[in-house]
């Protein structure tokens, strides 16, 4: 009988291992369930796990559905890290787009636009998901109003809001009625920094968030005080740490920066307002946070991997007939996945007869 | 006539530590046997097997003769073993006899029950009514209804692990008598303590270990407390020299302090005035549970409720400012829970420097000085002897008493003015508790006032220059070490002090 003994310390070789494993396992489980379904589960994992690296194109794609990933997974490990319990990033990604949304709407003339302009409306996107992050902060702060159900609650708030907008006066006066605002200008649109994909400079932008978050958590002492928060309010009251501090850093920080990813979004592949501009990605970003080990560097590895499997969803609904729901499967067995192989971290198996 | 309980060879081993290796304890029928030992010695472990919390990996257990598995603690209350543990497993808002039904089977009557605990109380003369909450007894009335709990069961064999740690010197002295008139009757008792004085006056056999294994078995009666330590740490133990101290101006004062309780079960402070002198070190009487923790998080800053005029440093009022305002001027603190609050346990101990030491040295422009607070704790490690692979080996890594080392010389290293210090040497073993008792008195000598918050009445009388006794959130008037005895301390830990100075104040 197979038996799960503690370790005397926790493995640093598992710690490793467990993600990758996770991903083996997630594999594991789709061949039994393309299997079940009556799918060759060998050219059906092929395409869900090669075709979308297949060539300039595929890897540029997965770069698109890296940037907001794991822009919001970096503000969201320095949250977790803090114990500031923050799931509600899908709706300050969506105040953020509005924000940037609005914003050009306003001011895009078909002539102006430019890379000044273009910060700015970045710049708003930063402000509008740190306004919606900030909603949660004040009242945990002021109330103690519990961060999970608060911001939770406010995405439903936000994408409500948005459908309001773009049913109203954001909408598009020439266009038919339909639900969305008009296309941004060229002057608006975030350039392609491979010619002839659609990879935008927001996955500089991600890349640059993880690298700062990196130095900001390993190196600063502002960074010590949120971790220490974190693993040991105690010690932190001892230190003289303000976990008000703390909660108003964090939330901001993973507001912000899922405010940005949204700002991008809209200027980047989907240049306009509509009702339905983000997959999930706020919920897919906690997944990606915890695959990535709440680790900024680590996070850039787990977001590749999510971007992979949601261009593997889209394309085994086309090429496969397979539900949309394919990807959430996915998601949610490599979260799984992720949790049962943590266990090994602090446990070994044992073979006893 | 066989012993009562026999164990044979007992061995557990864990992970990185084996626990008891190759154990032997015989306890006869109405004897008083003492299990003494360091923390870590392996006494805790022994003592859960017995009560089948743990099974042993090796060895056997024989009880009145027979062989016996104690599979859990229910077949050890069937044989009839009572256990009281260190830590009481009450719930606060419930009442003595409801707390006692819940360890007995579904529909036993509440009326009967609380008529046997008033029965089998008054036969042992423990005070003890069955109505009340529990939230409103002190320590010592908990404690009652532990044994109580336990005596219900009618046990054969009644285990008190480490139970004095939290009594006053009278309550002990009532709580013996209670053990020997159990023993008169024919229960033995397993007394668990590493105090050398009571097992002295109250066993009659005793068991010593020292890391996992059985160092000797004596009559305590016929040991000085110098050979059973010896038994106990393989040492004499180390002698403290205490210089006379030369108090100069206060440091820190309290003025009237009265404070609202934080939470239902706190206790509220009211009327507390005293100085800690530079160059002496104030010893803080008393039993846990009184104001001691509120007292000192509002001295610490950790809770700034105060009136700001109620606690003044160096003549300042500091009531409502900061821990980091205060610990910036020269203010430090060696908190009572090492793991959690005074070092971060994943964190390295290089990383654990930062919790105290946030000044120029090893903070740059918001950065964290990496080398630095490395070779801060690599002098620390050094200086002060802690057992450590060294400044990277994580806080949790370290045994009790080699944090607790390392927590003292990192806030000692602050050279503060004012240290505040909760139970130093608890838990922490002998030759480290010299270690650490010798560095207060150095920073005392260096001027430093130093307030020492202990539940161990031995320590107090060894360290203290003057001595105060906190009882229901109030502050005795001070009085000198040489001038006091531990008879009137003890009576004071009951609140019974005289309240204009009286004999012996100063």
């Amino acid at each position: 009988m197979l038996r799960l003994e503690p370790r005397a310390r926790p493995s640093a070789w598992m710690a490793w291992l467990s993600p990758l494993l996770a991903v083996l396992l997630t594999m594991l489980c789709g061949f039994v369930l393309f299997l079940a379904v009556g799918k060759d589960p060998v050219a059906s994992l092929s395409v869900f796990f090669l075709e979308p690296l297949r060539g300039l194109q595929g890897w540029s794609e997965v770069g698109v559905k890296m940037a907001p990933l794991l822009m919001i997974a970096v503000g969201l490990s320095l949250c977790f890290r803090a114990n500031v319990f923050n799931i509600g990033a899908e709706g300050q990604f969506v105040v953020g787009a509005i924000a940037a949304g609005a914003l050009i709407l306003r001011i895009d003339n078909d002539a102006n636009g430019g890379f000044w302009l273009m910060s700015l409306a970045l710049l708003a996107g930063v402000l509008g998901g740190m306004a919606w992050a900030s909603v949660t902060a004040w009242l945990r702060d002021r109330f103690n109003a519990n961060e999970i159900l608060v911001s939770l609650m406010l995405v439903y708030v936000a994408e409500l809001l948005l459908s309001y907008l773009v049913h109203g006066v954001l909408m598009d006066p020439d266009g038919f009625g339909f639900p969305q605002s008009r296309l941004f200008s060229d002057g608006f649109l975030l350039p392609a920094i491979l010619p002839g994909t659609r990879l935008h400079p927001g996955i500089l932008l991600a890349l640059g968030a993880a690298m700062l978050g990196w130095l900001f958590l390993a190196r600063s002492f502002a960074g010590f005080r949120l971790q220490v928060g974190g693993m040991a309010p105690l010690a932190a009251r001892y230190a003289g740490f303000s976990s008000r501090r703390s909660l108003w850093l964090a939330m901001l920080a993973s507001g912000g920066l899922a405010g940005l990813a949204g700002a991008c979004e809209i200027m980047g592949p989907i240049g306009q307002l509509t009702p339905s501009i983000s997959p999930g990605y706020g919920f897919a970003a906690i997944i990606v946070a915890f695959v990535g080990r709440l680790h900024p560097i680590g996070v850039i590895f787990s977001s590749f991997i999510m971007a992979v499997l949601y261009i593997g969803g889209e394309l085994s609904q086309s090429r496969l007939g397979m539900p949309s729901a394919i990807t959430g499967i996915f998601q949610g067995i490599l979260l799984f996945a992720l949790l049962a192989c943590d266990v090994l971290i602090h446990n070994r198996l044992r073979w006893r007869p | 006539m066989s012993p009562r309980l026999a164990l044979q060879q007992i061995t557990k081993r864990y992970p990185s530590v084996v626990a008891n290796d190759a154990v032997d304890l015989v306890v006869q029928p109405g004897q008083i046997h003492a299990v003494l030992g360091e923390n870590g010695a392996g006494k805790s472990t022994l003592m859960k097997i017995i009560y089948g919390v743990v099974r042993p990996d090796a060895g056997s257990i024989f009880w009145n003769g027979a062989q016996a598995h104690i599979a859990s603690p229910q077949v050890a209350r069937e044989l009839g073993i009572g256990m009281v543990f260190q830590h009481f497993s009450l719930f606060d808002t419930l009442t003595v006899a409801e707390n006692i039904a819940l360890g007995l089977p579904a529909g036993t009557r509440m009326d009967e029950l609380a008529r046997r605990i008033a029965d089998t109380a008054r036969q042992y003369g423990l005070d003890l009514e069955p109505e009340r909450h529990v939230h409103t007894l002190s320590v010592g009335e908990r404690q009652r209804v532990e044994i109580v709990r336990a005596l219900l069961g009618r046990p054969q064999l009644l285990i008190l692990d480490e139970p004095t740690s939290v009594l006053t010197p009278q309550a002990v002295q009532r709580l013996f008598e209670t053990l020997r008139q159990l023993a008169g009757e024919g229960c033995s008792i397993l007394y668990i303590s590493h105090k050398l004085d009571e097992i002295r006056s109250l066993c009659q056999a005793c068991t010593v270990m020292r890391a996992g294994k059985v160092t000797g078995v004596c009559d305590p009666r016929h040991e000085t407390a110098s050979s059973l330590s010896r038994l106990m740490t393989g040492a004499e133990p180390p002698a403290l020299v205490h210089r006379d101290a030369q108090p100069g101006k206060p440091l820190l004062s309290v003025r009237d302090l009265t404070l609202e309780r934080s939470h239902p079960y706190a206790t509220a402070l009211s009327g507390i005035s005293f100085d800690v002198r530079q160059g002496e070190i104030l010893g803080l009487a008393g039993v846990s549970g009184n104001g001691q923790q509120e007292l000192l998080s509002v001295l610490s800053g950790e809770d700034n409720r105060a009136q700001a005029q109620a606690i003044l440093l160096d003549g300042q009022p500091i009531g409502r400012k900061s821990v980091a305002w205060r610990r910036a001027r020269g203010m430090g603190l060696v908190p009572e829970e090492r793991l959690g609050r005074g070092a971060v346990p994943e964190l390295t101990l290089a990383q654990n420097m930062l919790l105290s030491h946030q000044g120029g040295a090893t903070v740059r422009h918001g950065m964290v000085r990496r080398r630095a607070i490395a070779s801060l704790a690599h002098g620390i490690i050094e200086r002060f002897g802690v057992r450590a692979a060294g400044p990277h080996a994580t806080a949790a890594s370290l045994s009790g008493g080699n944090l607790q080392k390392y927590i003292i010389g990192r806030e000692v290293t602050r050279t503060p003015r004012v240290l505040l210090v909760a139970q130093p040497t608890w838990g922490v073993d002998v030759s480290a508790a010299a270690r650490i008792r010798t560095e207060l008195l150095a920073l005392r000598s260096a001027g430093c006032a130093v307030l020492v918050i202990s539940e161990e009445l031995d320590e107090l009388f060894e360290i203290s220059d003057r001595l105060i006794v906190m009882a229901k959130g109030r502050v005795s008037p001070p009085i000198s070490r040489t001038a006091a005895t531990r008879d009137q301390v003890g009576r004071w830990m009951s609140g019974l002090w005289p309240e204009n100075g009286g004999v012996g104040a100063c």
